[in-house]
């Protein structure tokens, strides 16, 4: 069908008129909206400007209760408790100074505590609630709410705040929370609103901290109506927040309150991780503190007392010490050697108490020598001259990759503050640290873990963990997030030749078993529970030729800061390894004396999972350990484990 | 006028199309929709993941079949527009019977991966059955009541099933619409007063029927009419997004509070601050000046459609341009009267501005068709 010219153009004229009036009613449908737009924006601005800033309807933010912190058992060693307070709004108090006075009848205020409080009133906005008073008992709670018409302006409140039920045991490793500080603020990138609420608290160091996005939780808010004075009439609607996760660590609450105990007021570290799964059963560093001091606000004589000690219990030695290792180091110059094949398992030197090498002359730690020593022996009675050898042959660099393979000088992940690398020194270290080049003398104070090498507790008990198993052991603190069990990893095989490790281990059974060993005394004599370790004693000083001329002052005779640091490796059963542990005690003299009791009792308790039988004790020893648990107070069995126990 | 009588010698072919299309239209689009980018980054605090990219992501997949739309010569349309009608009410039949419920009507299909939304396909097809009828129509049988008749069962044959679904809002589109190709074609004006007279009897019918057993319009419908009569009433509920909204464009006043510094919209005093109320939250921001700005290229783009249409000598071209720009009016409009509170609330998306990909894509496929009819218009 063919359209005309004319009907084309009917057409298009028709459309055109169409248009038009179509085009006219647009316009004036946009117009109308124009206009409205117009006498919304800029006639009646101001009015819904007022409007918006004082919206009567106001969204509060609920904050969420801070996640549990477990033991590996489910005891809860972070949580929360209820926490009563009291704030105050300048606007609705009129006379701010007459209604503190009021409250300081009820609440115990010192002048210069209310003077604060008045000035703080008076500094913040008339409308914002300013806290008075938290951590109120009951009693105060409810004689300030009964008081309420005396007092105006004046709001009980009631909120979780967080509680370390075990106190110091965990100190170190949980950190502790505390509040929001504008330098806190500073660091993150578009905090969460929540963090600007006046109670909330943050994690601020340890696990706190470094778990702080899972443990927060999400919160909630409520849609309030407030009247002009901001002071809240009712409540709309509400959606409540989500509770921060749970997160089970690997740890054992009481073999932890054991370890702390028996490291007692010594300055001293002590881990204990299992070996068949990297967890860290017992973290601990002494002196601990108390976190809920940090979390209530600590008082500038508690904080001064903490800052002064010499013991330093702020630190967390466990993860930020590091200590020249000592003896405990020559596993790792034996596997180096042994690895590199520049000796073998029967390959002997022979110690005459000293070596003399590019005119000094090294000390062995035994003046009259050990005689001809084999690998097993050189562990046994550590001889130190063994290694001086044994270094020269093997080199520093290899020394330093057998260290870093067995953890030392590498940093461990954990959900921990400050955590040390520690350090394998090589050449190249030492060139890129004091541009120097490595010398002879520094591999053999390398090779007895002095002079340049540093370890942490933690590094030393997973490089026990390492040889007892010939596994790359990599430890773990969290088990589980929200019931979520975290999955251990297959840990890969070190490489290490079967024979060498079985040399090294053995060399650590004599230690203990062996009828030279140098901690004997410290062995266990259950057989399931044999146990194979090594003694460390390391210097913190030189010792100058006057004084080797004069004698070696014995440690007792030093001031307690120059004495030597004691350490301790171990790990047990011998055939089948579970448990290794590593204790040092700064300052504490020597590894064999100090150290290896400590971490033996430490082992047997996880070994026993309780305290064990005295019979695993040496015959000699069984009346000072019984004395010791007579003085200490224990954290007592889990209900369950006691039912299990008798059915 | 077959597509033979067009001298299909002197239309541009190939890529040389590409010379003809309305450019000034296709940089328009393009300004409407940086602008939606620009409030949805600021309406999710930042987050561009959110809604800001996918938009944007969407936007590049639309302007893609814009094109391609746009070299299809404008006659395909015209041949398949009983077709596409045809299978635009199958699907309208198809949600009424396996369609997914959300937000409280049935509007989504859901094919496989793909969700579709058979209402906003039928906005287009719809245009294009009505243009193609008028093309076929002899002008003077235009306004004879039989050859009326016609295009108004094909305008209420899918406005009932989308009201069935219930989705008044659309409804009300869709004869609008086409009310507008109608008016476009030439049909008398009287018919036009008859209608209005009719849908006021119908509303007054409506709100007496409420609380009746033959209740017509579902219980939250009367609630808007009556949030819209008095948005007072009720503060905290229905009327709380109409008030929230108005409390925020209006404090925008002249040039706004600054990008991102919404106070109203960031502290989510309005819920639905990414898809219908989006423009509150452009006129908080940039106050008359933003608000102001995009209600000109509105204008511009309804302009441009409009002039196009004048200039096409094509019937049926012609005749769907303007339906398609009617409606891109009619969407911006009453998105635009009922965040200032002129119109009761009914969810309804800014176009190319409010969050969305349905709406996004058959808006720039009405877009690309009106590019066709652009491109082959008789010279």
């Amino acid at each position: 069908m063919r359209k005309s010219q004319r009907e084309i153009a009917e057409s298009s004229r028709l459309i055109s008129r169409r248009v038009l009036m179509l085009g006219v009613i647009q316009a004036a449908v946009i117009s109308t909206l124009g206009l409205k737009l117009r006498s919304m924006q800029l006639e009646h601005a101001e009015e819904y400007r007022m409007l918006s800033d004082g919206n009567s309807i106001k969204i509060r933010l609920l904050p969420p209760a801070r996640g549990l912190i477990l033991d590996r058992n489910g005891t809860v060693i972070a949580g929360n408790e209820q926490n009563y307070r009291v704030t105050l709004t300048r606007e609705d108090a009129g006379d701010i100074s007459t209604v503190v006075a009021r409250l300081r009848r009820i609440i115990p205020m010192n002048d210069r505590q209310a003077a604060e409080l008045i000035t703080e009133i008076r500094r913040r906005s008339a409308v914002t609630p300013v806290m008075v008073a938290d951590r109120l008992t009951w009693q105060e709670f409810s004689s300030i709410a009964l008081n309420a018409p005396a007092l105006p302006g004046v709001t009980p409140e009631s909120g979780l705040s967080r509680s370390y039920p075990r106190a110091g045991d965990f100190s170190h490793v949980l950190g502790y929370v505390g509040p929001v500080s504008d330098f806190d603020l500073s660091k993150i990138e578009n905090p969460d609103p929540v963090l600007r609420l006046p109670e909330f608290q943050l994690g601020k160091i340890g696990m706190e901290a470094k778990l702080e996005e899972p443990l927060r939780g999400k919160a909630g808010s409520r849609r309030v109506e407030v009247n002009s004075a901001g002071r809240e009439m009712r409540e709309l609607s509400r959606q409540e927040g989500q509770q921060g996760a749970t997160v089970q660590t690997t740890m054992d609450a009481r073999l932890q309150n054991y370890a702390a105990q028996r490291l007692g007021n010594e300055s001293a570290a002590a881990v204990v991780i299992d070996v068949t799964n990297g967890d860290i059963v017992a973290i601990s560093s002494s002196p601990g503190f108390d976190p809920n001091k940090f979390v209530r606000g600590i008082s500038s004589t508690d904080y001064k007392e903490l800052m002064q000690h010499d013991h330093r219990p702020l630190a967390d030695k466990t993860v930020q010490g590091a200590y020249p290792p000592g003896s405990t180091f020559k596993m790792v110059t034996l596997l180096a050697g042994l690895e590199a094949g520049v000796i073998n398992p029967g390959s002997r030197f022979f110690c005459p108490g000293y070596i003399q090498v590019a005119g000094r002359r090294f000390h062995c730690w035994s003046k009259g020598g050990h005689g001809t020593v084999d690998a097993v022996r050189s562990l046994e009675q550590s001889c130190d001259v063994y290694y001086y050898e044994l270094a020269q042959k093997v080199g520093i660099d290899r020394i330093a990759a057998m260290a870093r393979r067995m953890g030392i000088g590498v940093r461990h992940d954990l959900p921990m503050s400050a955590i040390t690398e520690g350090i394998a020194p090589d050449r190249a270290w030492k060139m890129a640290r004091y541009k120097q080049e490595w010398q002879v003398g520094d591999s053999i104070n390398a090779s007895i873990g002095q002079g340049y090498v540093l370890a942490s507790p933690l590094q030393l008990a997973v490089m026990a963990a390492r040889v007892a198993t010939g596994k790359e052991v990599i430890p773990r603190l969290v088990r589980a997030i929200d019931g979520v069990v975290q999955p251990v990893p297959e840990f890969a095989d070190l490489g290490i030749n079967p024979l060498h490790l079985r040399t090294a281990r053995g060399g650590m059974d004599a230690v203990m078993n062996g009828s030279h060993g140098t901690a004997r005394r410290a062995r266990i004599v259950a057989p399931e529970w044999q146990m194979a370790g090594k003694t460390g004693t390391s210097q913190v000083r030189n010792i100058t030729a006057a004084e080797r001329a004069r004698g070696v002052i014995s440690n007792d005779q030093l001031p307690w800061n120059r004495r030597d640091h004691a350490l301790f490796v171990c790990f047990a059963p011998y055939e089948m390894p579970r448990y290794a542990v590593s204790v040092v005690v700064e300052h504490g003299g020597g590894g064999s004396a100090v150290a290896a009791p400590i971490a033996r009792d430490i082992l047997l308790f996880a070994l026993a999972d309780g305290l064990p039988p005295l019979s695993a004790y040496p015959d000699g020893e069984r009346a000072k350990v019984e004395e010791m648990w007579s003085k200490m107070n224990l954290m007592p069995e889990p209900a369950s484990k006691t039912a299990r126990a008798k059915a | 006028m077959s597509y033979l009588d067009y001298s299909v010698e002197r239309v541009p072919t190939g890529w040389r199309k590409v010379l003809y299309l309305n450019w000034p239209l296709v940089f328009l689009v393009t300004a409407v929709s940086c602008i939606g980018f620009l409030m949805l980054y600021s309406v999710s605090g930042g987050d561009i993941d959110r809604w800001a990219m996918p938009q944007m992501e969407r936007f590049v997949a639309g302007m893609a079949i814009m094109f391609g739309l746009a070299f299809v010569p404008i006659w395909f349309w015209r041949s398949i527009a009983v077709v596409a009608y045809v299978i635009c009410v199958l699907l309208l039949v198809g949600v009424e019977v396996m369609g997914h419920v959300g937000m409280g009507a049935q509007r989504w299909l859901v094919l496989g991966p793909i969700r579709i939304q058979p209402s906003e396909l039928t906005k287009i097809a719809f245009v294009m059955t009505l243009a193609a009828y008028y093309d076929w129509l002899p002008i003077e049988k235009v306004s004879r009541p039989l050859w009326v008749l016609i295009p108004v069962l094909l305008i209420l044959t899918p406005t009932a099933l989308v009201l069935m679904q219930p989705d008044l809002g659309t409804s009300i589109m869709l004869i609008a619409g086409g009310g507008i190709v109608m008016f476009a074609a030439g049909v008398s004006l009287w018919y036009f007063g008859a209608v209005i007279a009719i849908v006021v009897g119908l509303i007054t019918a409506v709100m007496e029927s409420r609380g009746t057993d033959w209740q017509l319009l579902h219980e939250y419908q009367f609630k808007r009419i009556d949030t819209f009569l008095d948005p007072g009433s009720d503060p905290l509920g229905a009327g709380y997004n109409i008030m929230q909204a108005q409390i925020a464009l209006g404090s925008g006043g002249w040039s706004g509070r600054g990008f991102m510094q919404g106070t109203q919209s960031r502290l989510n005093f309005l819920p639905e601050k990414h898809t219908d109320f989006i423009f509150t939250s452009l006129a908080e921001e940039f106050g008359f000046v933003g608000a102001g700005t995009l209600l000109m290229l509105y204008v511009l783009i309804l302009g441009f459609c409009l002039h196009s249409a004048l200039t096409n000598r094509d019937r049926f071209a012609s005749l769907m341009t303007i339906g398609i720009a009617g409606t891109f009016f009619l969407y911006f409009s009453i998105n635009m009267a009922t965040v200032m509170g002129m119109l009761p609330a009914k969810g309804s998306p800014l176009p190319l501005v409010s969050y969305g990909g349905t709406s996004l894509m058959i808006l720039l496929m009405g877009f690309g068709i009106l590019q066709s009819a652009h491109v082959h218009r008789p010279r």
